[in-house]
């Protein structure tokens, strides 16, 4: 990169408002960033802290209350601001082009791809049809599409959520945008699909030289597909440098926050726990005068980290800066911030036991074709011989992507649906048959379930003590009002939210604290099982590790058995004791953690593993990215569930045979048709160049080279 | 965060529902429409709670000189007919004051009966579904299917209070023909507005159905009776408190419409409606006479809808 190029993007000391019924609000403000051709630039920061506002304002698309007060963002070395209408219609989709999060949302559910593609170089270019249908095709071959014309005479409803992002992509790669923005392109995608996509963002930039802004909450994703990254906090970037300087040397406080509270793959919660930040993002409203960071800081202090901070270049780094006046005084190797402590856990007698469960459902199809060829019902088999078992004090983390049938083994558990076959067991007693409706109440109590939406879990019209309170009631914990509501302080205190909450209602609660009551009403009957359906999955980053944290806590406390449904493997690798991965209804492996985060592994395990994004510049990885969709469990494969993905398919038995379930020793069970030295001579996917992660010391960096 | 071990009692005290509620009216405050109609509403409020307060003629005393006066004319007794008289010489202002007390009695009423019953039967519908859904559906559709009129000519012609059975419901309870006939035309009413209440509420549920906390309430074994009662109506309140509103209007208009037909409450009480019909004879030169009803009846369903207005814009706010 030469100095004598003109940027692509340049931010000046932009300031952007929101104008409200109660005033302007200062969304982003003193906001400098420079992108050259052909790089691609990362913006991280958690909800609320205005990078998806940034991303509007070099649109130049702020909507109606939303204005850019101050700087300038100059667009190939002109101020954007000064452009009329007509010139900026001229460079949004043709010149820079944007890819919002949601693909179903940003594609016309009523119109034909070929449409939606052809109509972009029509407009900007002003090319004929055919002319424009012959490049739409290219760019989709391009983005790796199989069968590119299929997918030009589909509706949007026809594609799986991966192929429907990719021709998002491709929309905004026809004209040969300069640069492109990619707004949480793969936040709504299963793992194993973001991998591909991530895959081919990194390949545009390469092939293209298109430029790119790349914003996400996923510091792993910024670290595989950006050059430079800029951390952003409370509407100011507090940390900018390139990848390799921000994620082995950082100087802000709050990005050696964000680092500290993602699980890394170096790290196990015994010798690093998380360290959640205290606190919470400040309002724009409440922004503190000085440092924005000030109130949640263990380094704040008083008279110099009051007044507004400057970002400063960081000497002996050029390119690096921070916006920390104290970034060179903090002795990060002194600091040991009290951590979220766990102790390992003698697990007791198994607790709950699934043997060769089963959940089919079963689709009635009332249509006349249907009557007429006599196949009147089709089996959805969303659970097939699930066969595993949790301890008392235990954690058991269920892990797969979208459609393997987890959510459906929850549902059963909790006897909001019926198994179909097989036996489930919680102290002995088959609950599998028994709906809710018919279970004792000892048993009610003894099952409680933490949803993962946080924004549902709690009835919006009571408030929440009346909520929890009612729980203890239903439960005969308590056994008059004064009692439930002393109880109710108590669960309260138990997961750390004050008193006063007890009357609030809760669109009064942050995401995260509506969390923490979830679980004080999963927990408030002395459950013996608690499930937990993703229950951090909907938090910011910094808040996904204090509530984990918490929910871990208790339940080592109490004793009770955690059955944890995720499809995120580094938090489940943190927390588990044990594993369960799941593919199609199937158990595809099962083990303790260090038995499946090591090989052997299942080849579903291993892609899963490979495609997990892991903020850490030391961490080598075994590239393996799965080709095509997840199958549909209406209509899965034949064989082997996984044939159609596995690359390490051997032949024609996987496609005509069930794999065997093998015991690779200690109860680690692996479902393949691979021989077992096959098996055993796998290579680890995930290497660990350094063993702690608090040493940032350049040789760190050596032994990172693998 | 502060965690206090201060005991119950010294916990900040929860504010009275009624006052809640006020508060959240005031939020209308920011809506212009929506003022304006609960100005008019609250006006016709008013007159019905203090007209027994205000210096007002007896609304049934008849006067024989003063047939169809003009507004503003001399009274014998020295005073004025502020909006003149009727066909048989009774004080038209006087008749439409108290006339709104029938008004907003009789049609709040046979409102809250509606909706009563239409949200029972909608959660159920909604909450149960199966068969339970079908059978709601399929009636709420027959009976929707009526033209309203002809439903409600059907009902009260064979039920009012100068049928047989409105006779012996008389005699057998006790109770005057006003009564009686209220007592129809709630009945009438909760017929064809129930099936609309249901289909809406069965909507809402369906979505809300499908929110976590009904899980969290099923997985603690709440009776499908509290899950319907406590989980799921509380939160469709925000549509239909909007939708109640206007329906608060459209029954005003039947209410009226069916006193202009004779079919509502019998004479001689001042009901709006049968004011009209009873000089709509006299139209050519007595218009005066027809208008005020006319115009309290407007005024007050204007009022109703524009406050179902302000509050659907407060309620999409925030």
């Amino acid at each position: 990169m030469t100095t004598s190029q003109t940027p692509v993007l340049e931010c000046k000391d932009v300031s952007i408002s929101y104008y409200t019924r109660a005033g302007a609000v200062p969304a982003v403000y003193d906001f400098n960033l420079t992108v050259m051709p052909g790089e691609a630039v990362g913006i991280v920061g958690e909800s609320g802290c205005g990078k998806s506002t940034v991303a509007l304002a070099i649109m130049q698309y702020m909507g109606r209350n939303g204005a850019i007060t101050g700087g300038e963002i100059r667009f190939m070395g002109r101020d954007m601001r000064t452009m009329s209408q007509e010139e900026l219609r001229k460079i949004r989709g043709s010149q820079i082009s944007m890819v919002y999060q949601e693909p179903m949302a940003s594609l016309n559910p009523s119109l034909l791809i070929r449409t939606q593609l052809t109509e972009v170089l029509v407009i900007h270019e002003g090319i004929s049809e055919d002319a424009a249908f012959k490049r739409a095709v290219e760019v989709l071959d391009a983005v790796r599409l199989p069968d590119p014309n299929r997918i030009m005479n589909s509706y949007p409803h026809q594609l799986s959520g991966g192929q429907q992002q990719r021709v998002v992509i491709a929309m905004a790669l026809l004209s040969n945008p300069k640069l492109l923005l990619l707004d949480e392109p793969t936040t709504a995608l299963d793992v194993t699909v973001e991998a591909g996509v991530v895959e081919l963002i990194k390949d545009i930039s390469q092939r293209f030289g298109t430029s790119m802004i790349y914003i996400s909450h996923n510091l792993g994703l910024i670290l595989e597909t950006c050059d430079r990254i800029c951390v952003m906090y409370s509407g100011q970037a507090v940390e900018v440098g390139n990848v390799k300087q921000v994620f082995d040397h950082m100087r802000h406080p709050y990005t050696r926050g964000l680092f500290s509270s993602i699980p890394l793959p170096g790290a196990d919660r015994f010798s690093h726990p998380l360290v959640p930040i205290r606190g919470q993002l400040p309002l724009p409203r409440d922004r503190p005068k000085g440092c924005t960071f000030g109130p949640r800081c263990d380094f704040f202090q008083a008279g110099r980290c009051d007044d507004p901070v400057p970002m400063l270049d960081i000497k002996g780094d050029p390119g690096h800066e921070a916006r920390c006046v104290r970034y060179d005084e903090i002795d990060w190797k002194k600091y040991r911030p009290k951590g979220l402590e766990a102790e390992p856990i003698v697990p007791g007698p198994p607790v709950l036991q699934i043997r060769n469960m089963k959940k089919y459902y079963e689709i009635r199809d009332n249509s006349i074709a249907a009557m007429i060829s006599g196949t009147k019902s089709r089996f959805v088999k969303a659970n097939e011989k699930l066969d595993f078992e949790a301890r008392e004090g235990e954690t058991v983390a269920i892990v797969g992507e979208s459609g393997c049938g987890k959510s459906t083994l929850a549902k059963v558990l909790m006897g909001l649906e019926e198994s179909t076959g097989g036996e489930v067991l919680v102290n002995g007693l088959e609950v599998g048959h028994m709906p809710v409706r018919k279970r004792p109440a000892g048993l009610i109590s003894s099952l409680q379930i933490v949803f993962q939406n946080p924004f549902e879990t709690l009835n919006p019209s009571h408030s929440v003590g009346a909520q929890i309170s009612r729980v203890l009631r239903k439960f005969g914990v308590a056994k008059d009002r004064d009692e439930a509501e002393r109880k109710t302080y108590e669960l309260l205190d138990m997961v750390k939210l004050p008193r006063e909450f007890a009357q609030r209602k809760p669109r009064q609660l942050s995401g995260g604290q509506k969390q923490r009551i979830g679980i004080a009403r999963a927990f408030g009957g002395e459950a013996a099982v608690v499930i937990a359906d993703e229950p951090v999955s909907a938090l910011d980053v910094s808040v996904q590790a204090a509530v984990t944290g918490l929910l871990t806590d208790i339940q080592r406390k109490k004793r009770t058995t955690l059955v944890f449904i995720s499809h995120d493997l580094s938090v489940v690798r943190y927390l588990a004791d044990r594993i369960v991965v799941m593919y199609l209804g199937h158990i595809m492996e099962q083990g303790t953690t260090d038995e499946v985060f090591s090989p052997p592994y299942h080849p579903y395990t291993e892609a899963l593993l490979s495609a997990v994004p892991i903020a850490d510049t030391s961490v080598t990885k075994k590239h393996i990215v799965l080709k095509g969709e997840l199958p549909s469990p209406m209509n899965p494969p034949p064989g082997c569930p996984f044939q159609t993905r596995c690359p390490r398919k051997i032949g024609a038995i996987c496609e005509t045979e069930m794999p065997p379930n093998k015991d690779m020793g200690n109860g680690h069970m692996i479902m393949c048709h691979l021989p077992d030295d096959v098996l055993r001579s796998m290579e680890p996917v995930i290497k660990v160049g350094r063993h702690d992660p608090d040493d940032t010391t350049p040789a760190a960096e050596m032994t990172a080279k693998h | 965060m502060t965690v206090t071990s201060a005991p119950a009692t010294e916990m900040p005290r929860r504010r009275h529902p009624l006052i809640r509620f006020f508060k959240s009216l005031a939020l209308l405050r920011e809506s212009y429409v929506g003022m304006l109609g609960a100005f008019l509403v609250l006006f016709w409020i008013a007159m019905a709670l203090g007209a027994d307060l205000m210096p007002l003629r007896d609304p049934l005393a008849q006067s024989a000189p003063d047939l169809l006066k003009p507004a503003l004319s001399a009274s014998p007794d020295g005073g004025t007919y502020w909006l003149g008289t009727d066909d048989k010489g009774r004080d038209i202002l006087s008749r439409l004051i108290y006339g709104s007390r029938l008004v907003l009695f009789w049609s709040i009423l046979a409102t809250v009966v509606a909706y009563a019953v239409g949200m029972l039967l909608g959660v159920m519908a909604g909450y149960r579904g199966g068969w339970w859904d079908e059978i709601i559906s399929f009636f709420g559709n027959v009976l929707l299917s009526f033209p309203q009129m002809v439903l409600y000519l059907v009902i009260l012609s064979n039920f009012g209070p100068n049928s047989d059975v409105g006779r012996y419901l008389g005699s057998a309870l006790g109770i005057s023909g006003t009564v009686v006939s209220g007592i129809i035309i709630i009945f009438a009413i909760t017929f064809s507005v129930a099936p609309q209440v249901a289909r809406i509420v069965r909507g809402l549920v369906l979505d809300l159905k499908t929110r976590d906390y009904i899980a969290a309430a099923e997985v603690r074994g709440e009776k499908p009776l509290y899950i319907m009662l406590v989980e799921l109506l509380p939160n469709a309140r925000g549509p239909l408190i909007v939708d109640a509103c206007l329906r608060i209007g459209y029954v005003i208009i039947a209410i009226a419409v069916l006193g202009f037909l004779s079919l509502g409450l019998p004479p001689p009480d001042p009901d709006w409606g049968k004011m009209i019909a009873e000089v709509r004879g006299f139209g050519s030169i007595a218009g005066n006479a027809m208008l005020w009803p006319a115009i309290a009846i407007s005024s007050l369903v204007f009022g109703l809808n524009l406050l179902a207005d302000g509050l659907r814009e407060i309620s999409l706010r925030d």
